[in-house]
């Protein structure tokens, strides 16, 4: 699926560079070891603000939940309807979420709970965007 | 006069607030609606910031208050959460000079503030006290109950409008481009509507409790039923159908598992109120309707989207929060008009306040039984945004005539109507109000 491009920002700039890398970053604060996503200028749960760094993370996590998008609001998106949207918990803490079209599971057949394990695709104007794709038993 | 947005320190957001300080001191009296329509026809007559002034001087009309006693007004600022006027769309000139326009062009038109009112409300000549409530209606409520109680002001209005144009919602701006900005591509690169996260969140629900989406079926048909007894609302007035199950059922996805009646439709609409205190409400031409307490939630969910958990969290938190600053519980409840724009959450808000002793899980089994206006369990009696059309005023206009014995066709009659709350929207963030037929 063609996804929109993407023009990093000051705050997302490395969590884009890191995708190009092929590798996953997921804010973090240093003050209470807490990851956050999505980013962030200030720690949530610091009453300060917390001082955040970006974190590699593994890059396996399970399928949390799903739905099947007949009717998207994204232009470039819509040929490809119905499409699965599911949302990954990170195996580096299951309360971090992720969206992904899970590329390669038939529609509407999403086996909720399986393992997966990022990939990255490209979008509309070459930025890597992080996906993830089942992993076999 | 500048108008502020409500500080924090008016929302009663915390668990352990104790009794609302002014339970029963804080009263509404007048209701005012505008007619509906789908889309605005681009006569000025019928834009957003007109049909507002018609709403509030049918809420004034309503009470029967003189206009130079009023001395407040609550504004909700925002009249859309997606029909957008696009950039570069040339202004529409006749209907700008038909009013006394602020700086913003677009003021009446794609948004409404207080400022825009009062120049063309000349009749309100003794307004000292204005206020954004932002979002919602429900929370506009909690401002003006707030406001009135902390003696802000003595006789206030309070108004929500939508406007809708043309084209279809959320599909223009940002979502029609090549390419989004890094923050907001983290978010909505994946391209899910507006209805998916309340549709995950009853997927999860389905999926924890062995319940199904053809389970909402009761609940959607009585929602209509009781919609099509609002002459005020969108379907009594413009398409009176019902909605059974198999036309409910047999309806496309948006979302699935939210199909397109899970999705309320987008109007053109505007209700107003007129709040006063106690005891000047007692003089006014309509029964006085108590506020007992107004309660919040401002809770984020961890990551991109609540979980089941941390929706019921919140809605049980919410329950309390309800209960305690009314110094009620839920047996006291007559009737219940929580959210249900998605309908798809309406459970959830049933089952934090524990309405009619329901646990997490059992929602859509009680909607399986008697929910009717004729019976012991009213869900819904206003019909909701289901019933009428995509407005988060329904309710709060259904738990003040129900109260003052007006609702019409739509009159409890199962049950004697003392106590109801509103409130909304999501199950995670949200404005309540309980209102009653006494002060006490
Ligand atoms: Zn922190």
């Amino acid at each position: 699926m063609a996804k929109q491009g993407v023009d990093p920002d000051e705050l997302t700039q490395p969590f884009w560079d890191a995708a190009n890398e092929q590798r996953l970053v997921i804010q973090n604060c240093v003050d209470c070891d807490r990851l956050q996503h999505p980013p962030s200028n200030t720690c949530r749960d610091c009453d300060e603000g917390g001082e955040l760094e970006w974190k590699q993370v593994s890059g396996r996590g399970t399928i949390y939940n799903y739905g099947v998008v007949h009717d998207c609001p994204v232009r470039l998106l819509q040929e490809d309807q119905p499409f699965n949207l599911a949302v990954i918990m990170l195996d580096d803490d299951p309360g971090i979420q992720m969206y992904s079209h899970l590329p390669g599971v038939p529609v509407d057949e999403v086996p909720v709970g399986a393992a997966v394990e990022v990939i990255f695709e490209p979008s509309a104007n070459g930025q890597l965007v992080p996906e993830w794709r089942v992993i076999a038993d | 006069m500048t108008t502020p947005t409500a500080p924090d320190a008016m929302y009663r957001n915390d668990e352990g607030l104790g009794v609302w300080e002014h339970r029963g001191k804080v009263a509404a009296v007048g209701v005012g609606h505008a007619p509906t329509s789908r889309r605005w026809d681009g006569r000025p007559e019928t834009c957003v910031g007109a049909i507002t002034i018609d709403a509030l001087r049918k809420a004034i009309d309503d009470a029967g208050v003189a206009p130079d006693q009023i001395d407040g007004l609550v504004v909700v600022p925002v009249t859309t959460t997606g029909a957008f006027w696009e950039a570069g769309k040339p202004l529409p000139m006749d209907v700008i000079q038909s009013f006394n326009q602020t700086d913003d062009p677009l003021d009446g038109i794609a948004k409404l503030s207080a400022e825009w009112l009062l120049k063309n409300m000349p009749e309100l000549t003794n307004v000292k006290f204005t206020m954004y409530g932002p979002g919602c209606m429900s929370n506009a409520l909690n401002v003006t109950a707030q406001a009135v109680g902390d003696g802000l002001t003595h006789t206030c209005l309070v108004v929500k409008s939508w406007h809708n144009f043309e084209g279809r919602y959320y599909q223009g701006g940002a979502n029609a481009g090549d390419a989004l900005p890094g923050t907001p591509a983290i978010t909505q690169l994946w391209g899910g509507p507006a209805s998916y996260s309340t549709a995950l969140q009853f997927a999860e629900y389905c999926r924890k409790y062995g319940k199904s989406h053809d389970m909402m079926a009761a609940f959607m048909e009585n929602s209509r039923r009781n919609g099509l007894r609002f002459p005020e609302g969108y379907w009594a007035q413009h398409r009176p159908e019902e909605l059974g199950p198999e036309d409910y059922l047999a309806s496309r996805w948006i979302a699935k598992p939210a199909n397109l009646f899970d999705n309320d439709i987008p109007i053109m609409m505007s209700g107003a109120y007129l709040f006063s205190t106690a005891e000047r409400a007692a003089d006014m031409k309509q029964k006085p309707v108590y506020i007992l307490n107004h309660a919040s939630s401002n809770t984020r969910p961890r990551s991109l989207l609540p979980t089941l958990d941390e929706v019921e969290a919140d809605t049980a938190r919410t329950g309390r929060k309800i209960y305690e600053g009314a110094g009620i519980t839920a047996d006291d409840l007559s009737f219940e008009n929580m959210y249900d724009g998605f309908s798809l959450f309406h459970q959830f808000h049933l089952e934090g306040l524990g309405y009619r002793g329901i646990k997490f899980g059992e929602a859509l089994d009680f909607y399986q039984t008697d929910i009717s206006i004729e019976g012991p369990n009213p869900v819904s009696p206003s019909g909701g945004n289901v019933g009428s059309g995509r407005s988060r005023v329904w309710m709060h206009t259904d738990c003040i005539q129900q109260l003052q014995g007006r609702a019409g066709a739509r009159q409890v009659t199962g049950v004697k109507p003392q106590v109801g709350v509103s409130g909304g929207p999501m199950p995670l963030g949200g404005n309540y109000t309980v209102w009653s037929a006494s002060p006490d």
